[in-house]
C-alpha cells in the first residue's frame, strides 16, 4: 500500500528544527498538551527535550469530532488526561499533521471544557495546508504540498524514532 | 455479515440495546472500553461533551424507577442531548392507547432514542422491532427478561477493582427467579469469560434448569461463598415476601442475608456489588453494605459513563 511519489523529509529532523522553534519560548508557566496519537509522541518528547515542569497533557478529541453524525464514534476512544489547572495557563498544543483544522478545532473545544485558558498556541511536525477552517500554526517543522488523494501518517518505531510515510485515502486515522 | 440478532444492525454493530444475552464480547468490551474514557468528563470544570447536541432523548418509564432513570437522565444531558422524561402513569396509555401508539406519536416528534422500562418482558423489543431504521432503542428493564446496562456497569465496576474476567469466582446471591438483572449478569459474565458463576439462592427463588445458563447452582451460603471474589447481592422484592416464595424476612437474612461474618468466607479481597435500592437487614447488613468491600456506591457513578457509552456507541452506529 505504501507508494513513493515524492522524497518526505526525515521526521526526526523535522523534530529537531521544531524543538528549535519552540525552545525560545518555553518558561515554567508553558503547559503542552499533545492531541492523540501522533501529538501524543511528540508531545512526550518535547516535554523531555524542553525540560517543562507542569505535567504533559493529552487529548482524545473523539467526543469533539464534527463527523460523529457521518462515521460514529472512533471505536479505539482514550481518555483524555489533563493533569494541570487549565484555567489562565499558557498551552502549546502538539499534533503531527496540519490539513483541514478540523481536528485542532475539536481539540480548542475540548481544552475550554477544563478551563479558560491565558492562550493557545499550536506546534506542528508538518503543515501540508488545504486548511478548511482559519487555522494557523505557530511552530512548524515543514511546510509539504501533497497530492490531495494522500494521506501524511507519523509512525513511531519500536526504537522511539518518527517516520513519515504516504497513504492512499481511506487509511489510517 | 448479516445478523439475526434485532439488536445488530448489517455490519453488526450495536443497533439497540435489549439484552446482553447473544452479544459478542467484542461489543460488551467496546462499550467498557469507551466508558473508561467518560469517567473523567465529570471531573471537568464543563461536566458535558458535544457528542449527542440536537438528539432527542425519551425517557419511557412504564415502571417506577429513581436511580436508573436518573443516571440516564444524567447520562443523556452529559451528552449534551435533551432529554424528555415521560410520566406514563399520567399520560395516554391509561387512556387506552397502545405502546405502539405512544411510540409512534413519539417517533412524529422527532425522537432519536427511546430508553424503555416496562413491567412485560419484551417491551423494549417489541418498539425495537417498530421503529424507523434511525431511531435507537436502550432497555433499561424489560419484566423479568433483560436489564443491560446494569449488567454492563457491574462488568465496568468488577473489571475496575479485579482487572480482568478470566480468573474470577463470581456469585450472585438472592431473588435470581424475579431478577432481570440476574439473567443479564450471568450472560455478561459467562460472554466475558469469567470461568465460575455461581448462583445462590433458596431452591423457591431460583428458576428452573438455571444450571442450562452455565452457572453452578448453591442452596448454603457457607459452600457457596467459599473463595468468591466477587459477590452480587440482588434486592429481594417486598412483593414477593407476600407470595409463598418465602416464609419471612427475618428468616431470609438469618439464611442468606450477608452479615461480615458470611462475608469472610470469600477471598479477604472480595468485593460486594447491589444494584439497589437496598433492603438493609434483609438480603445485607448495614456493615457490610457501608463496608470497606463495598463498592455499591461507585458501581452507581460508573452507571452514568457506562450509559453515557452506550448512548454515543448506538447514536454514531
Amino acid at each position: 500500500m505504501n507508494i513513493k511519489p515524492l522524497q518526505l523529509p526525515e521526521a526526526e529532523q523535522l523534530f529537531s528544527d521544531l524543538v528549535s522553534k519552540i525552545r525560545p519560548d518555553i518558561n515554567e508557566n508553558v503547559a503542552l498538551v499533545g492531541v492523540r496519537t501522533g501529538g501524543v509522541w511528540l508531545a512526550q518528547r518535547l516535554h523531555q527535550e524542553l525540560c517543562l515542569t507542569l505535567p504533559l497533557g493529552i487529548l482524545d478529541i473523539s467526543f469533539y469530532r464534527d463527523d460523529f453524525d457521518r462515521i460514529g464514534l472512533h471505536p479505539k476512544v482514550k481518555p483524555s488526561e489533563i493533569p494541570f489547572e487549565v484555567t489562565d495557563s499558557h498551552i502549546i498544543l502538539v499534533d503531527d499533521i496540519l490539513y483541514t483544522g478540523r481536528t485542532i478545532r475539536a481539540a480548542i473545544n475540548e481544552l475550554f471544557d477544563y478551563g479558560r485558558p491565558a492562550s493557545i498556541r499550536l506546534a506542528i511536525l508538518v503543515d501540508r495546508g488545504e486548511r478548511e477552517l482559519p487555522i494557523a500554526a505557530q511552530y512548524v517543522g515543514a511546510e509539504l504540498v501533497l497530492p490531495s488523494g494522500k494521506m501524511l501518517n507519523l509512525q513511531q518505531g519500536d526504537d522511539g524514532k518518527l517516520s513519515l510515510s504516504l497513504y492512499d485515502k481511506q487509511l489510517p486515522e | 455479515m448479516i445478523s439475526t440478532n434485532p439488536q445488530l444492525n448489517r455490519s453488526g454493530e450495536l443497533q439497540h440495546l435489549l439484552t446482553t444475552e447473544g452479544l459478542p464480547a467484542t461489543i460488551l468490551l467496546e462499550i467498557l472500553d469507551t466508558a473508561e474514557s467518560f469517567v473523567g468528563v465529570t471531573e471537568r470544570d464543563v461536566k458535558k461533551i458535544p457528542l449527542l447536541r440536537g438528539k432527542s432523548v425519551f425517557n419511557l418509564f412504564f415502571e417506577p424507577s429513581t436511580r436508573t432513570r436518573t443516571t440516564f437522565e444524567i447520562a443523556a444531558k452529559r451528552l449534551s442531548a435533551d432529554v424528555h422524561n415521560l410520566n406514563i402513569a399520567a399520560s395516554s396509555q391509561i387512556k387506552g392507547e397502545t405502546l405502539l401508539d405512544t411510540v409512534n406519536n413519539l417517533s412524529a416528534m422527532y425522537a432519536d432514542m427511546f430508553v424503555v422500562r416496562h413491567l412485560q418482558s419484551g417491551a423494549a423489543h417489541l418498539i425495537a422491532s417498530h421503529v424507523q431504521p434511525d431511531i435507537h432503542v436502550i432497555n433499561a428493564g424489560d419484566g423479568s427478561h433483560a436489564h443491560p446496562t446494569q449488567a454492563l456497569l457491574d462488568m465496568f465496576t468488577i473489571r475496575r477493582y479485579k482487572q480482568d474476567f478470566q480468573n474470577l469466582r463470581v456469585a450472585i446471591i438472592g431473588d435470581i427467579l424475579h431478577s432481570r438483572v440476574a439473567r443479564s449478569e450471568i450472560h455478561a459474565l459467562t460472554t466475558l469469560g469469567v470461568p465460575e458463576v455461581r448462583v445462590i439462592a433458596p431452591k423457591t427463588l431460583l428458576p428452573a434448569k438455571v444450571e442450562r445458563l452455565g452457572v453452578h447452582v448453591y442452596h448454603d451460603m457457607a459452600k457457596g461463598l467459599k473463595d468468591v471474589d466477587v459477590l452480587m447481592m440482588l434486592r429481594l422484592q417486598n412483593e414477593r415476601m407476600q407470595s409463598a416464595n418465602l416464609p419471612s424476612s427475618e428468616e431470609y437474612f438469618k439464611y442468606y442475608g450477608l452479615t461480615q461474618e458470611k462475608l469472610s468466607l470469600a477471598q479477604h479481597d472480595a468485593i460486594v456489588m447491589h444494584p439497589g435500592p437496598l433492603n438493609r437487614g434483609v438480603e445485607i447488613d448495614s456493615a457490610v453494605a457501608d463496608g470497606k468491600q463495598s463498592v455499591i456506591l461507585p458501581q452507581v457513578t460508573f452507571g452514568i459513563a457506562v450509559r453515557m457509552a452506550v448512548m454515543s456507541i448506538l447514536a454514531g452506529n
